[in-house]
């Protein structure tokens, strides 16, 4: 059976139906003019024998002028499937995604080059020194491997999780860039039985993470059954550009016909229009380029169509993802990608402010809401992620979950039917002929049934707010509960077929 | 056999099922006996009514008492488990004088005039039933001069005034300054509650205690118990 996720019976669409087609309409002359610009030789080869028009730029670097007829991307959207698995380490925990249903799915990610660590420091009243409180400080520091091992090991028991992207970009003196993948595919799927989705550091190491999840999955055929992993690649870098190496790994992996996420982040002010329009037709046509790309590479790669677009802060220039108008372009894109039947790689959460606290819960909870009501399948919604997606907090994590659960809770469909209307009517009925006239009775087949949703898990007692500290205590719950490894037997293989993996996270080997 | 039927009724007191219809918390209760029943069926057996209320219906709640400490019974539970208990004692009570047993106490209680807000004072009355106590509930929007009355005629250890206006709050002082003017406040506890009630609005109108809960009012009406008998 796999993961539940949430249907979002009536998904929350903002655009008309006329506005769909407006996009689309213009995303296919975008495609055709300007096109886009390719540093890409295999990509424009490819593009070219199916008839896209190309033309040499004139530059230092070598690029191509490459116009992509419609019909090349009608055909792309016929044979890219409509329906993607994900699978997992532990079966239980895979995903299907059908393009036309807005089932949704939380998940981590993305890759943050900081971990910020949780301390709570006493501090003493100076008029009052018998007064005491603990004010929680975060401390950042550079990714390790082991933090990616604890942040997969905790994801793995947050219950609203449904699957992993790697939170942490891993910094270790000893990890380099040949390394650098096989390390974090095997801390991740080493630490958590969830699908795992990541994207490549560099493209020599595919061939080793393919092989270490057929290892780990059984086998070639067995990995084809159960994908326990998938890619994610950027390889159309706005505006409309498609990259030399990023390019070069989303062709290898659609030959392999693994599930990719065709990724495209627009910055709207910088690298795409200010305005929704023209950010929504570019983001629509960078994406529907990278699937076509893919679909001719190999019909029936599973691809999800993935948006992440942003909204640039007027202050910096950088992204906001806190900005209320970056949760409308990603509602706009599922809208865009249900349109086309394909899933819905979306994104949520993220925030800008640097620490836990009042801003990061209000900007991270405005956008999961809204996001999540818009029915993307595969919502990544940044557990933990601050700071505009370049810090990572294990703790915000935790406090995640706890918001998840209620929107999940939030989104469930109403149960207004003849029988439930039956049943209150016989409690009315009884309740009226009683001396209280209370209800409460009624409560209890109900009470822990699932159907009343709970009360926020980190309330803290009387006038006093916990809410870091109770966190805090359920992140090392977390810690402490044990994960299920990958058995010895496969370990060993593993570290024995697969070169540059770190004995350290051998747990079979530790201490010896 | 007759440790058996107690140990049931203390079973089925933590369940919260008064009669064998009821669910309880685990399944396949409906269809045995609940709490009413067992107290009948205790009562032909010849168990005596001291047992069936201390080690049944006072250890059954005792049990309660601590799950819900431990987070592992909400109120609904609670509340289960008191009406049992208070439907157990509805059974009892016409046998207790003759069987030598003293009663917990008699507490009477009623929303004061002009509110017509029973909830709080509903809950506190079961679960003052359900801690042995017998409850005359007058109900709401009671003038004060019945709720002097009832006094008089009833002549319970505690009254327990219950409002929930800031405008009616007013209303518990009334019942105090006339229960004075009539002679029976030395013969009565009074406990106020309520949401704009406070501990602070309870000593300025010279109740005896307040309960910011029902909880802490069956904790009050306990310790005032005590002070009574001591």
């Amino acid at each position: 059976m796999p993961r539940e996720g949430i249907l979002v019976d009536k998904p929350y669409e903002r655009l008309t139906k006329e506005q769909v087609e407006l996009i689309h309409q213009v995303s296919m002359q975008i495609l055709t003019d300007p096109g886009l610009i390719s540093f890409n030789r295999e990509a424009v080869d490819i593009l070219h024998g199916h008839g896209a028009a190309v033309e040499p730029i004139a530059g230092d670097h070598q690029s191509w002028q490459v116009k992509i007829p419609e019909q090349l991307v009608l055909n792309a959207l016929d044979n890219a499937p409509k329906t993607v698995k994900l699978g997992a380490r532990n079966p239980g925990n895979t995903l299907i995604m059908h393009g036309d249903e807005p089932r949704v799915y939380f998940i981590t990610g993305s890759e943050t080059n900081i971990w910020l660590d949780v301390d709570f420091p006493a501090y003493v009243n100076k008029d009052d020194p018998t007064r005491e409180i603990r004010v929680p400080e975060f401390k950042p520091r550079r990714g390790t491997v082991d933090d990616l091992c604890q942040s997969a090991h905790v994801c793995e028991h947050l219950d609203m999780v449904d699957g992993y992207i790697r939170t942490v970009n891993i910094q270790d003196r000893d990890i380099t860039e040949e390394n650098k993948d096989v390390n974090k595919f095997f801390a991740s799927l080493n630490n958590n039985t969830k699908h795992f989705m990541s994207g490549l550091t560099s493209l020599k190491q595919l061939n080793n993470v393919v092989r270490m999840a057929e290892l780990i999955a059984g086998g070639k055929k067995a990995l084809e059954d159960n994908p326990i992993i998938s890619f994610i690649t950027c390889l159309v870098k706005s505006p409309l550009q498609f990259v030399e190496d990023t390019t070069d790994t989303f062709i290898e992996v659609c030959r392999r016909e693994l599930p990719v996420a065709v990724s495209s982040s627009p910055q709207a002010g910088t690298t795409a229009p200010i305005k929704e329009a023209g950010i929504m037709a570019q983001i629509n046509a960078e994406v529907l380029a990278g699937i076509t790309l893919g679909q001719l590479v190999k019909p029936g790669t599973p691809v999800l169509y993935g948006s992440v677009p942003v909204r640039a802060r007027m202050d910096t220039l950088s992204d906001s993802y806190g900005s209320v108008e970056t949760s409308q372009y990603n509602i706009d894109c599922a809208q865009m990608a249900r349109f086309y039947g394909i899933p819905n790689y979306s994104t949520s959460g993220v925030c800008d402010t640097k620490i836990p606290g009042q801003q990061s819960s209000i900007e991270r909870l405005f956008s999961d809401i809204v996001v999540a009501m818009s029915g993307p399948q595969y919502l990544h919604c940044a557990f933990g992620l601050l700071d505009c997606n370049s810090v990572f907090c294990l703790l915000q994590a935790v406090l995640d979950d706890a918001h998840f659960k209620m929107i999940k809770f939030f989104l469930r469909q109403p149960r207004i039917d003849q029988p439930e209307m039956e049943a209150a009517l016989k409690q009315m009925r009884a309740v009226v002929a009683t001396p209280q006239k209370l209800y409460i009775s009624y409560i209890r087949p109900v009470l822990r049934s699932g159907e009343i949703s709970g009360i926020y898990p980190f309330e803290g007692s009387g006038e006093k707010d916990d809410v870091f500290e109770l966190a805090y205590e359920q992140m090392k719950d977390l810690l402490a509960r044990p994960v299920e490894h990958i058995d010895r037997e496969t370990t060993a293989k593993i570290f024995e077929e697969i070169p540059g993996l770190l004995p350290r996270l051998n747990v079979y080997e530790r201490g010896s | 056999m007759q440790e058996d039927v107690i140990n049931l009724i203390k079973e089925n007191v933590i369940q919260g099922r008064i009669t064998k219809d009821d669910e309880g918390m685990d399944e396949g209760m409906v269809g045995q006996p609940g709490v009413t029943e067992l107290v009948e069926q205790a009562l032909a057996s010849g168990v005596h009514i001291r047992d069936i209320i201390t080690k049944g219906l006072s250890g059954g709640m005792n049990v309660v008492g601590q799950k819900f400490e431990a987070g592992e019974y909400f109120i609904p539970d609670m509340l289960a488990s008191a009406e049992a208990v208070g439907a157990a004692m509805q059974i009892l009570q016409p046998r207790l004088a003759t069987s030598g047993i003293k009663t917990k106490g008699t507490i009477v209680v009623a929303t004061v005039k002009d509110d017509l807000h029973d909830i709080g004072k509903n809950i506190v009355s079961m679960l003052l039933r359900g801690a042995g106590y017998i409850v005359k509930d007058l109900g709401n929007n009671i003038d004060a001069q019945v709720i002097v009355d009832a006094v008089r005629e009833e002549k319970p250890q505690f009254l327990g005034l219950s409002a929930l206006l800031t405008s009616t709050m007013a209303r518990m002082a009334d019942v105090i300054q006339m229960l004075e003017e009539s002679g029976l406040r030395e013969q009565v506890k009074v406990i106020v509650g309520g949401a704009p009630v406070s501990e602070e609005f309870a000593q300025s109108i010279g109740a005896d205690g307040y309960g910011a809960d029902g909880f802490q009012a069956v904790a009050v009406v306990e310790a005032l118990a005590s002070d009574i008998e001591s």
